[in-house]
């Protein structure tokens, strides 16, 4: 495993901003109204007028969180769900452990759920890594990826025991997609070529259409 | 082009006008191309859209993949400001703790108000839509018919440039040949609903919406549009020559640089400003409409949220256009002597009858979808089909169980733009696959996906109002709007019956439905002003104790007031209110002109 190392930011930055977080947490809605008042979110976002027309990278708006072992984990569990293959690379190798340390570290309160749920799982991926093969899980082979991978891939028919990891996993499985669509990458990977200017817009093909039988709708 | 600040403002002006969205930018663009000085006042800040708008940016580019936030609702690069379901320093308060009695008010402070970001969906009320009582004994009337207000639908239209069809259905009237643009041809979603819903004899049609699909017809629509006026006809049509048809590519959400879509911004404002009649004023948020002894307005005291401070413009007309619930507001915050209640309440009106939309949506998951070839699906930033309404008969016949009817606008993202959710939750079809395994049903799975989303119209009831809050202030100390909100029996069948027709039409052409765990119809049902249709507040009718305004949304109480947003709808057809708030806002224009010309304002 060869993980690139990005930097960091300092520990105190992260402690205040973490306590920024939970203070901002303990103030913010959640959509409850309260004093039946409709309240707007005040934490470290960033804010309702935002510059769009630019491009963003994780780490712009909010500091990034996750320790160097997490983000290792994080990396190798990513790769897991997202490996290389010959349409296009790993989720790690387009910064997708980025986009979910990025998410984790969101003062938003889906994002804040959201950060329990991925660091306990992650926790959780660790101490039963060791359990089962006594090493990091970063350190272990494809196989015993899978072999416990497996057991937490699908909550509806995941054994008792594995439960809450399968719940951890799904959300885990939704991240890593979304961060790896959404680069050009994946999006190239799923075949998306739209998002450029065209003189006309012919529909789809017309032998898709054909074969759809939609050529007499 | 002026922008103004409270020091630089002309001290009178024939018109003060309260917002800048649809309401205000067709009032102010037809008060000015015939020659009336405006102001308008706009709470949010200036929005260059040219400079703005975020074009080609992809979700990746945006933080969270742009996904929503609680500073940014409806996602990262949605082109709203400073907005959404809360307002900071801008607090409304919900009368009830229950969820299903809360009424969620979506705003935006910005020039051009949302419609910068709306969904530019364009319909017509049909005959039908401005007489719902006498059809079904629910509602009221309008004052007004189709007849009245079609030739401002065309004008309207011709003026913002709408794409759609040339059907004609029951209720749903076709436009004048050559005056829509040519719709785009549909997706593959869109076309299996057409031919799976039409088996179920829901008709599937083009869309109308105010996105152009060719350049602007320059030459021809000036003169129709400002006869015997050259000036404006030269104004008009050199800005006609800056919008460009749409290049398929970017949501119509974010707005438009290019400016092939309607937005206040693109299409009102800058012939407007061309003229040398118009000045904005920004950051300004109105606080009260002054009065005479005589109960006349005088003009319009606002915040200078730059400062802080309170300055005050004249004007012969004031016209209130801020969205219908602040609408509302700010005539209830008008009090005097004469009007202890606000403004124009003498019928104790102002505030009831608030509709919105009735709405809620499901999909599915379509086999005949998977695996299909690259394609692009971007298009014209939106649906290109929808579904009218189409069981007036069986309505007629008693055979529904709720009165008035829905249209369904159909989702078929295809293969659009991946954003966050995209492959979310995929595992109900695969199972939980992951690694290669997971690429490859992506890639299966990637476009096969449908939603349809039922708008249907909600019949005005006591129960569903606003009203100032007896404590709660904004950060300016103006009192804040408290709502009160209850659904009747009729939307909660027809949300019932759409959700069914949803799942027919899916089940239909062999796919999976996708929807809400909600089974109860009351929970399913989306929230009042949750479709941001909200409409009605200062209702318009032909007896001014049973209305607030009378057919030109002038206040029966004050002859120089005008409201023309939604707030004068005495109903709210399932049609979405854009274009209709734009129609009527043109008429009342006009009879302002003639009002004045003739010295009776």
């Amino acid at each position: 495993m060869n993980t690139p190392e990005l930097p960091r930011i300092d520990r105190r930055t992260a402690i205040k901003w973490m306590l920024t977080a939970s203070a901002s947490l303990a103030l913010a809605p959640h959509i409850s109204f309260g004093e039946h008042v409709a309240t707007v979110f005040d934490g470290a976002g960033y804010g309702t007028d935002p510059l769009l027309n630019k491009s963003y990278k994780p780490g712009d708006f909010w500091p990034l969180t996750l320790t160097p072992a997490q983000r290792q984990t994080v990396a190798a569990l990513c790769d897991v769900v997202i490996p290389a293959d010959a349409k296009s690379p790993s989720a790690s190798a387009v910064g997708v452990h980025d986009f979910i340390d990025e998410w984790v570290s969101a003062p938003y309160p889906v994002q804040v759920s959201d950060r329990k749920l991925i660091l306990e799982g992650i926790e959780w991926i660790e101490a039963e890594s060791q359990r089962r093969f006594g090493i990091h899980f970063v350190n272990t082979i494809a196989r015993q990826k899978t072999v416990l991978c497996d057991d937490i891939c699908y909550e509806p028919e995941a054994r008792e025991e594995f439960k809450e990891a399968a719940k951890f996993f799904a959300r885990f499985r939704d991240l890593t997609a979304a961060g790896f669509y959404t680069t050009p990458q994946g999006m190239k990977d799923v075949g998306y070529i739209g998002n450029v200017p065209l003189g006309s817009f012919d529909g789809p093909p017309p032998e898709v259409i054909k074969r759809l039988g939609l050529d007499e709708v | 082009m002026a922008f103004v600040t409270p020091e630089t403002a002309r001290k009178d002006y024939d018109v003060v006008i309260v917002g800048s969205g649809a309401g205000g930018g067709q009032t102010a663009y037809t008060l000015c191309m015939e020659g009336a000085k405006v102001l308008l006042l706009e709470a949010g800040r200036n929005y260059d859209v040219a400079k703005e708008t975020p074009m080609f940016q992809t979700n990746g580019e945006a933080p969270l993949g742009g996904t929503g936030t609680p500073d940014k609702h409806f996602g990262f690069h949605d082109a709203t400001v400073d907005g959404g379901w809360a307002v900071p320093g801008e607090p409304y308060v919900s009368a009830s703790d229950d969820p299903r009695q809360r009424f969620m008010w979506w705003r935006s402070r910005m020039l051009g108000g949302r419609t910068n970001h709306w969904g530019r969906i364009s319909l017509r009320n049909g005959p039908y839509d401005f007489k719902p009582h006498s059809r079904d004994g629910l509602g009221f009337d309008w004052p007004i018919s189709y007849e009245d207000v079609a030739p401002y639908y065309d004008k309207v239209e011709m003026l913002i440039g709408v794409y759609g069809g040339d059907e004609d259905l029951e209720n749903t009237p076709a436009s004048p040949k050559g005056i829509l643009h040519p719709p785009p041809k549909p997706r593959l979603g869109e076309l299996m609903i057409k031919k799976y819903g039409g088996k179920l004899g829901v008709p599937v049609i083009a869309a109308h919406r105010a996105v152009i699909t060719k350049p602007m017809d320059h030459v021809n629509i000036p003169p129709k549009l400002h006869p015997n006026n050259p000036r404006a006809q030269r104004i008009l049509a050199e800005d006609m020559k800056k919008r460009a048809a749409c290049f398929w590519a970017t949501p119509c959400g974010r707005g438009c640089s290019i400016r092939a879509n309607y937005q206040s911004t693109t299409v009102h404002l800058p012939p407007a400003m061309d003229t040398g009649n118009l000045d904005i004023l920004t950051d300004a948020m109105a606080r009260e409409i002054t009065q005479d002894e005589n109960g006349k307005a005088t003009g319009v005291t606002f915040v200078d949220k730059r400062t802080g401070r309170d300055a005050h413009v004249r004007g012969r007309i004031i016209v209130v256009a801020a969205s219908a619930c602040e609408s509302v507001r700010l005539l209830l915050n008008s009090k005097s002597t004469r009007f202890a209640n606000g403004l124009g309440n003498s019928s104790g009106l102002v505030g009831k009858y608030i509709m919105d939309t009735v709405g809620t949506s499901s999909g599915g998951q379509i086999p005949a979808l998977e695996n299909l070839p690259p394609m692009n699906d971007d298009g014209a930033g939106g649906m290109h089909l929808y579904a009218p309404w189409w069981l007036y008969k069986e309505q007629l016949a008693g055979k529904l169980d709720f009165a008035r009817g829905y249209h369904i606008e159909i989702g078929s993202p295809g293969k659009q733009m991946p954003g966050v959710n995209t492959f979310a939750g995929l595992e109900f079809a695969t199972k939980g696959s992951y690694g290669r395994k997971f690429k490859e049903d992506v890639r299966r799975y990637y476009g096969s996906f449908i939603s349809m989303g039922g708008r249907g119209e909600m019949i005005p009831n006591e129960k569903s109002f606003c009203e100032l809050d007896p404590k709660v202030k904004d950060k300016w100390g103006i009192p804040v709007l408290r709502f009160h909100w209850e659904w009747s029996e009729h939307e909660i069948n027809q949300v019932a019956h759409m959700r069914q027709t949803f799942a027919e039409i899916v089940e239909s052409m062999g796919g999976t439905v996708r929807r809400s765990p909600h089974t109860d119809p009351r929970d399913y049902i989306a929230k009042g002003g949750e479709i941001i249709h909200e409409v009605g507040g200062a209702i318009m009718g032909a007896d001014p104790r049973k209305s607030v305004t009378n057919q030109w949304g002038q206040l029966w109480d004050v002859k120089n007031v005008f409201l023309t947003d939604g707030a004068p709808f005495p109903s709210n057809a399932d049609k979405n209110p854009t274009l209709t708030i734009m129609a009527l806002a043109w008429r009342a224009a006009d009879y302002m002109l003639d009002e004045m010309k003739k010295g009776n304002l």
